[in-house]
């Protein structure tokens, strides 16, 4: 974990309403894992005392990027900066994800943005496997053609229609090929997208006895493990559960380990990973 | 000129400056190592401690607002033997004073986990909550009462030995006379202030944002208040003040020292950027040289009132 001024390299749209920004910053682009975050202090932003976290969607020896979408005040703020700019950021911080055991096939399954972290994951790999992403439109489905030069096989769907399969990734892609094809593989998931999706990957994993990291968009304070603002109830041993720190202990936890219901009202507090604040 | 001396000894603790961290926003230590010097810091308060580990409020937990943020941790927190053993032998790596920052739900919890820190190593002052917004029981309601403050602080002073700093609540009448409590029943220090009792509504589902409804203010939105608070309290007693509430910078500590704090805290501003604390030791230390101030000490109450 390092806090570093980086300077922005360029800063660009993306697709639909998302931006790329890409951070000159070795010291952080070399220590990043996939599914670690970084935490940004948005410069500009008057009054606001938390800074934004977001996953890493690409990363080398030289730089990382990072994948937005303008959603509220931080991130409608993010995209004034310019290139040459520098960013207070502290990373890479939380968990990121295992790799895959020898011989299994990742089948990684996204939610709109929740594909950029996928991404470096998929990078880091020493195999091609199955992406399923899926999004409200075509707008929101990202970085299909970075996966498909890597080898992989990308399955899209969206809720209107305007792209791939209609409906919901889950349902829509994931189900029927779990019904034709997953028992004549060894299959380990990795999913990254809001609640809803993981929940329902979640299920799915655990029906079929199979392993699958999920990684969590919470919302975040410190981001460092201080604060216990962005904490998930996790299964323990024996029966139990606890509290854990999305941003320290996670934001990768293992299927079966969420304990979806416990008390838990709907999330709107803090500043969420890539959907910046109202 | 010689650099000017920052030592002050608040409480009996002597510190090599007078910047500390404020409780609940540098976690038990190890959270920030990695980005902060923990021996640069005038002394490490950690985040309040029961007997027993305590699960806290549901999330969500905290919000943000202009000006800062509102947050209803609820006091999660390892217990006392749990912090002991978890975060001690990493914490007396470290040359600088650890304050542990303490809450019971009842009188006599309070007086347990005092009597309980006087055995334990490292430990170098006892920081007593009884100012916290988000637990039902215990915190807030002994600092907002005279007779309970009086009655918890008397009976904490009789089971400990270590220096005792009750930290005071915004939500009192006046804090003047928590603070005179405080002096008369044995403490050696006051901290202040604790957050200001907010409520944050979600427009569009007309409910709480936080799901313990209510929760405590934060950030640089709450320093001239806090201040002002300082101000007030540094009337009424002799012991000395730790001061906190907003700091963002040198300029907010110095303003803090000169309305009556022997030293300060920072909170809520570690999480924008975790390397203030640091930062303000360093302008604190400027602007003595550029005024031609020897020492530190010499800032405390010094404001010019017309």
């Amino acid at each position: 974990m390092k806090l570093e001024q980086a300077r922005i390299l360029e800063h660009r749209d993306f697709r639909g309403g998302y931006r790329l920004l890409v951070f000159d910053c070795p010291a952080i682009a070399q220590a990043v894992k996939p599914g670690q975050f970084v935490h940004l202090r948005v410069p500009g932003l008057d009054g606001s005392v938390l800074r934004r976290p977001f996953s890493v969607y690409k990363a080398d020896a030289e730089c990382f990027c990072i994948l937005y979408k303008q959603v509220g005040r931080g991130t409608n703020e993010m995209a004034l900066l310019p290139a040459g700019r520098e960013v207070s950021i502290i990373g890479p911080l939380g968990n990121g994800f295992p790799l895959p055991p020898p011989s299994t096939l990742p089948v990684l399954v996204a939610g709109g943005y929740g594909v950029a972290p996928l991404y470096l994951l998929a990078t880091r790999m020493d195999r091609t496997g199955l992406l399923f992403v899926g999004g409200r439109t075509a707008d929101d489905i990202l970085c299909t053609d970075d996966f498909r030069e890597l080898g992989w096989d990308v399955r899209v769907t969206t809720e209107d229609g305007s792209l791939g399969e209609r409906g919901r990734v889950t349902d829509a892609a994931l189900d029927p090929w779990i019904a034709a094809e997953a028992q004549a593989v060894e299959p380990v998931f990795y999913a990254c997208g809001p609640d809803g999706l993981l929940r329902a990957v979640d299920t799915r994993v655990m029906q079929g006895g199979w392993t699958g990291w999920l990684s969590l968009d919470k919302h975040m304070g410190c981001g460092v493990g201080a604060c216990l603002a962005c904490v998930q109830r996790v299964r323990v041993d024996n029966g139990e559960s606890q509290w854990k720190r999305v941003c320290k202990d996670g934001p990768v936890f293992a299927a079966g380990e969420i304990f979806w219901d416990y008390g838990v009202k709907a999330d709107n507090a803090c500043a969420g990973r890539g959907n910046g604040n109202a | 000129m010689a650099t000017p001396d920052m030592t002050v000894e608040v409480a009996g603790i002597r510190m090599r400056n007078p910047v500390m961290t404020a409780s609940g926003t540098f976690g038990y230590g190890p959270e920030y190592a990695d980005l902060v010097d923990i021996n640069a810091l005038g002394a490490l308060v950690v985040k309040g401690i029961r007997m027993e580990p305590w699960e806290g409020n549901a999330p969500p937990r905290m919000v943000e607002v202009p000006g800062g943020l509102v947050n209803a941790i609820g006091l999660q927190g390892p217990g006392v033997a749990g912090f002991v053993e978890t975060y001690m032998p990493f914490l007396r790596q470290f040359e600088t004073p650890v304050i542990v920052n303490i809450w019971g739900r009842t009188l006599e919890e309070y007086g347990e986990v005092a009597a309980a820190f006087d055995a334990v190593p490292g430990v170098a002052g006892i920081e007593l909550n009884i100012s916290c917004p988000n637990v039902k029981e215990g915190g807030i309601a002994f600092g907002t009462d005279l007779k309970m403050a009086a009655s918890v602080i008397s009976l904490v002073r009789r089971r400990t030995r270590l220096p005792l700093i009750p930290k005071l609540s915004p939500n009192a009448a006046s804090v003047d006379a928590f603070a005179k409590v405080a002096q008369e029943e044995g403490a050696d220090a006051v901290s202040l202030i604790n957050t200001l009792p907010a409520l944050v509504i979600d427009i569009e589902t007309r409910r709480p944002v936080l799901s313990n409804v209510f929760g405590g203010l934060s950030g640089p939105g709450i320093h001239a208040f806090a201040v002002r608070q300082v101000w007030d309290a540094a009337q009424a007693v002799r012991i000395p003040i730790i001061g906190m509430g907003g700091i963002t910078d040198a300029t907010g500590a110095i303003e803090m020292m000169l309305a009556g704090a022997s030293a300060v805290a920072v909170g809520t501003a570690s999480f924008t950027n975790p390397s203030t604390a640091v930062e303000v030791i360093a302008g604190i230390e400027a602007y003595l040289e550029r005024h031609g101030i020897g020492s530190v000490r010499e800032l405390t109450g010094g404001v010019v009132m017309p």
